[in-house]
């Protein structure tokens, strides 16, 4: 008797699964650079709205639990997906041109990773333990103070502007690659869907830039 | 008088599964425009065993584009340059005199070369086999009419049966995915009132013997349409996608059902 | 040797109803201890071979392709024929059995064709139900329209790819058939000979083209389904690897060979190019529903550029010569006609070994009246295939064709029931001669196919082995060790000669040979010409010849050689039965034989029948034997165009 085949098994499935925790993982983007635009409206509103997120307790957390869940499994399925590309080719090309691919789609495998080890910087940096990259006092109260502290350390800067061009490019592919992932794309409506997700990802992008801008500008202080 | 060029060609050469292969460098001169790339390479042959050499072996039969036999990967492209044509019917008006060509076959994990450029494509009968018909007696049909199809579905559905075969997809792929060959053999069949019955049981078995083969996911890069010389669409993907995610979450098989 | 046609007697149209009731049966359960071999998988073989497995039958099936589902079959533009009247435009079983009778200028077996036209109906029936998308309209219902000047719209068609479309179900319908477990597929093997014992088939011997290694096969009974031999002429619309080794190991071994010198020469492909051309490429014949054929009046203007050849220098000589079908007659005289004023130096295009071999197919007309538009949408893909080719935009300048060899109406001889004169070895398809006579009409090559195929293989191979007793044979019978022994010293023989020269050039000079003689107009005096060169070149072809590489290896210069080998011994029986068929009949043209309008003139008292050549041992020496035909129910008239 044949076992019987799960969803899972197949590469279809494994990518279903990507595009499922990149929605996830994309809608957390979105409401995560709306937070923290609040920078922009001073210190209370962004501590205000910190504190109102940690008073959530419980809920805060599953939604981290979510968050985390999603994060693994969409690194675990994204190894298993290369792995068994790079043994679907084991001898490759001298010469290959690639015809309509773009740069995002064809750097997937590079930002990702990156964006791995950035996430990680990330929350070291500002969540748990929360480590000053500089010579400022980490706060847990005071988010806005943190943030123009960070932001305010050019080569901190730079590393989350970095971050947020990968950032870019990933979801540049992403975002509307996974419509036809879940079979969600249709010819007839295939190019507009395809540029509102690629503006909403560039937003994101832009968005999340304009704050370490806005500080190392000193609009923000 | 038609235009004559000399080529550089740089061609991949392997005895077989187990030599590792390396480039061989020949000069071609007095190559007509009018000659279509494989006239080409025969030319070459010609010579090479008039020097009592090994000609370069690959695959080609009908030479007109349709029996899907021939391929090979020219410059990088899979069947060369120019869009919406196979090897056999690529000419070599697409060249110019001095140009260089590097000539290299189907590189898939999947597709094990037997020698030179020729590769085995046997795992895209597997996958046919696995369930790519609709199951019916001969003798058992009833008559062709009974059966109306829209014609906006039959046409999509000849848009995907124009399929040759020829693997162009898998070699153009950058995770060598066998994605394009089996969505557009599974809407070919799924577009039309006949296929129903199957549909759901036919993607599943498909698409399991298309990974057993070991050929890579699909990226989304659109690369396979690029290269299909029968201008196969993406959307079938898409469709293959949508299908099999419903025939996995919400249609039964044999193996799902309860054990009595 | 008597030929028996097995044909039944009576109304035509009860004749295979009731053969059918009176073949005898095998029953389901004993099916699967009969084992039939099956070589080739176009339309009549892969047909065949995924109905045989379905019934139960242990089906071994081979190909030389890399896989079944490139059979040149696939490469069928126009479309299939068949008798359903969807159109209300009076047609009948009956009218497509009187019509492929009459297309055949009377030189076929008119119980076969009636069957053919029968069955016809079965095959569309079956091809929808496996999801062939045969065009539709636009209430749902299927498509159909008039194809090779018939009177009615009878053709059923996938675009410009019915072939395909067709082949693949029958290649869909043979895989799943493999999943069974009923049929075991052996791509990438060569039939090398046939394995005879007591006067019986009883398997193959074949060559992996992999891996060099022969291996005998053994069977119950033996199908050839292994196209047509057209490439005897080495340019051709086959694809590059068709062959008649299959039927000709088969016709060494007792089989005889029917009327080898009907060959379909098709007026609408594109002009070989230059000394390198390696095949010719055909275009539907729709083309010449809007397009009009002409070449200039006077050979001076054939090197000009066309558009600067006023009206009055035009030669429309279709339209001269036959007002009222035009540039429309069959592809028989188009084909012919074309040679002739090529012949006369008014050919133009560019000079392949000093002469110009071509004609104009303008469409400037039909662009004036109809627009590019309509054009574009009617001839869009032939347009696009003759620019990717010619590099030549047809919408400006006219288009260049020239005839080439398309399809051979000659193979085995059969009787009735498919089977040759070695019992046991059955052939279907094109491989065969018996439905179309001297000539074959357009869009039912692939119904011939699909009717041995689907059909007729699965009752009467199962009507055979109900009534035959088999002994019991291992690889170790003292035939199939020498057949297999053969087959090997053969193949070292090919490989040992260590000459100068390659199979091409031996190729393309045989194949100028038969073109040049036997090709679209033949007379006594070319025929012997040929018949006299063609043992010298073979001579020639066992002494120098020069292959490279090993036997056990893939080696595309020794199959290149080993069907060169048998083409040139079937080279020389088609001038032969050219020479021996002395009057004109479809195809086939004897400048002999011509009425008074230039047209072939049969000369029934004498030739009204099937010739079939027997090998005695010697080549050059074959035996004939004539099989008589009768028309009961389409009476023989002279075909007219004017």
């Amino acid at each position: 008797m044949q076992k019987a085949l799960t969803l899972y098994d197949t590469t279809i499935g494994k990518k279903a699964v990507l595009a499922v925790t990149g929605i996830v993982l994309f809608g957390f983007v979105i409401a995560h650079m709306l937070g923290n635009l609040q920078v922009f409206l001073g210190p209370e509103q962004l501590n205000g709205y910190a504190k109102k997120l940690h008073d959530l307790g419980p809920l805060l957390w599953a939604a981290r639990g979510v968050l985390l869940l999603s994060v693994i499994a969409h690194i675990v399925v994204a190894i298993q997906l290369v792995s068994r590309s790079t043994a679907a080719r084991a001898v490759g090309y001298r010469l290959q041109k690639s015809a309509i691919t773009s740069y995002a789609a064809r750097t997937m495998k590079i930002s990702g990773p990156l964006l791995a080890l950035f996430i990680v910087y990330h929350l070291a940096h500002f969540t748990a333990p929360g480590v000053p990259m500089g010579s400022y006092e980490h706060s847990r109260t005071d988010v806005y103070a943190n943030v123009v502290s960070a932001f305010s350390i050019p080569w901190v800067s730079g590393v989350y502007i970095v971050a947020q061009l990968l950032l870019g490019f990933h979801l540049y592919h992403g975002a509307w690659s996974l419509l036809q992932t879940l079979g969600l794309s249709h010819p007839r409506y295939d190019g507009k869907l395809r540029t509102v997700a690629q503006t909403i990802a560039m937003v994101v992008v832009f968005g999340n830039l304009s704050m370490p801008i806005a500080v190392l500008a000193g609009v923000v202080k | 008088m038609a235009k004559t060029m000399k080529l550089t060609l740089n061609i991949w050469r392997q005895k077989g599964g187990t030599d590792p292969g390396r480039f061989e460098r020949h000069e071609l001169s007095d190559v007509s425009e009018h000659m279509s790339f494989l006239e080409m390479l025969d030319v070459l042959n010609e010579k090479l065993l008039a020097e009592g050499k090994d000609p370069v072996a690959f695959d080609h039969d009908c030479r007109e584009g349709i029996c899907g036999m021939c391929g090979m990967v020219i410059n990088g492209r899979p069947h060369g340059p120019q869009e919406a044509t196979t090897t056999c019917q690529l000419h070599m008006r697409q060249f110019h005199d001095g140009d260089e060509i590097t000539i290299e076959p189907w590189r898939a994990t999947a597709f094990p070369v037997i020698k030179d450029l020729v590769v085995n494509r046997g795992a895209f009968d597997r996958i046919i086999q696995a369930g790519g018909y609709i199951s019916v007696r001969t003798g058992a049909a009833r008559d062709a009419n009974e059966i109306p199809v829209p014609k906006p579905d039959a046409d999509l559905a000849m848009d995907a049966a124009q399929c040759i075969g020829c693997g162009a997809c898998v070699a153009a792929c950058p995770n060598a995915s066998a994605n394009l060959f089996v969505a557009a053999k599974l809407a070919h069949l799924s577009l039309l009132p006949q296929g129903q019955p199957e549909r759901y049981d036919r993607v599943r078995k498909m698409v399991a013997q298309m990974d057993a083969e070991g050929f890579g996911h699909c990226t989304n890069h659109y690369e396979c349409m690029a290269a299909c010389p029968k201008e196969i669409d993406v959307e079938f993907i898409a469709k293959m996608n949508r299908d099999m995610l419903k025939a996995m979450v919400g249609e039964r098989d044999e193996v799902a059902s309860r054990k009595k | 040797m008597q030929l028996d046609s097995k044909a039944p007697s009576g109304p035509i149209e009860t004749r295979w109803d009731r053969h059918r009731f009176e073949m005898k049966l095998v029953n389901p359960a004993n099916r699967r201890k009969f084992r039939v071999i099956v070589v080739g998988t176009g339309l009549a073989g892969g047909a065949g071979a995924a109905s045989l497995g379905e019934m139960g039958y242990n089906v071994l099936s081979f190909c030389y392709q890399d896989s079944p589902r490139r059979a040149h079959s696939i490469a069928a533009q126009g479309g299939i024929n068949a008798a359903k009247n969807y159109q209300n435009d009076g047609d009948s079983v009956f009218r497509l059995f009187y019509d492929t009778v009459k297309g055949g200028d009377f030189r076929s077996r008119e119980s076969n064709v009636h069957r053919l036209a029968q069955v016809s109906v079965n095959i569309i029936d079956q091809c929808v139900a496996q999801g062939v998308p045969f065009a539709r309209e636009y209430g749902g219902l299927l498509d159909n329209r008039s194809f090779g000047g018939a009177q009615v719209s009878r053709t059923f068609y996938a675009r410009g790819q019915t072939g395909q479309q067709l082949l693949l179900g029958a290649y869909q319908a043979l895989e799943r058939q493999v999943e069974s477990g009923s049929v075991k597929m052996n791509a990438r093997t060569e039939m090398m000979d046939l394995i005879v014992i007591d006067g019986v088939a009883r398997g193959i011997v074949t060559r992996d083209m992999v891996s060099g290694k022969i291996e005998a096969h053994l069977a119950d009974a033996v199908v050839l389904a292994t196209g047509g031999y057209g490439n005897a002429f080495f340019l051709s619309t086959n694809a590059k690897g068709c062959n008649t080794t299959a039927i000709w190991r088969a016709h060494r071994r007792g089989a005889l060979f029917a009327n080898p010198c009907f060959t379909q020469i098709h007026p609408t492909c594109i002009p070989p190019s230059g000394d390198y051309q390696s095949k010719l490429t055909l275009m539907s014949e729709s083309l010449r529903n809007d397009g009009r054929v002409w070449v200039p009046k006077s050979a001076d203007d054939c090197g000009k550029d066309p558009s600067s050849i006023p009206e009055k220098d035009r030669d429309y000589y279709l339209e001269r010569l036959y007002p009222s079908f035009g540039n429309l007659v069959p592809r028989d005289i188009a084909s012919r006609r074309a040679k002739e004023v090529c012949d006369d130096g008014r050919g133009v295009g560019p000079k392949v070994e000093g002469v110009r071999r071509g004609v104009y197919l303008d469409f400037r007309d039909s662009i004036k009246r109809l627009g590019e538009k309509v054009v574009r949408e009617r001839y869009g893909n032939l347009f696009d295939m003759y620019e990717r080719i010619t590099g030549e935009n047809p919408y400006k300048v006219p288009m260049r064709i020239y005839p080439a060899t398309h399809y051979t109406m000659g193979g085995l001889w059969v009787d009735y029931n498919l089977m040759s004169t070695i019992p046991g070895l059955f052939v279907a398809g094109e491989a065969n001669f018996s439905d179309h006579g001297a000539n074959r009409l357009g869009a039912s090559a692939l119904m011939q196919g699909l009717s041995d195929g689907y059909f007729v293989l699965p009752y009467v191979l199962g009507n055979y082995l109900a009534q035959t007793k088999l002994e019991k044979i291992d690889d170790g019978h003292a035939e199939v060790k020498k057949t297999v022994a053969e087959v090997q010293e053969r193949i070292d023989k090919l490989l040992s000669m260590g000459g100068k020269r390659t199979p091409d050039s031996f190729h393309r000079e045989l194949g100028a040979l038969i073109w040049d003689n036997c090709g679209m107009a033949r007379n006594g005096k070319n025929l012997q010409k040929a018949i006299d060169r063609i043992p010298e070149l073979r001579a020639e072809f066992w002494s120098n010849l020069l292959v490279t590489g090993g036997g056990e290896e893939l080696n595309q210069t020794l199959e290149k050689a080993g069907r060169l080998a048998d083409f040139m011994e079937l080279g020389e029986l088609m001038c032969r039965d050219a020479l021996a068929r002395d009057e004109s009949c479809g195809c086939h043209f004897r400048e002999e034989h011509v009425t008074a309008e230039g047209e072939a003139q049969r000369e029934d008292d004498q030739f009204m029948h099937v010739a079939a050549w027997e090998y005695s041992g010697d080549v050059s020496k074959p035996t004939l034997h004539k099989e008589k035909l009768e028309y009961e129910f389409v009476k023989p008239s002279q075909r007219s165009y004017k």
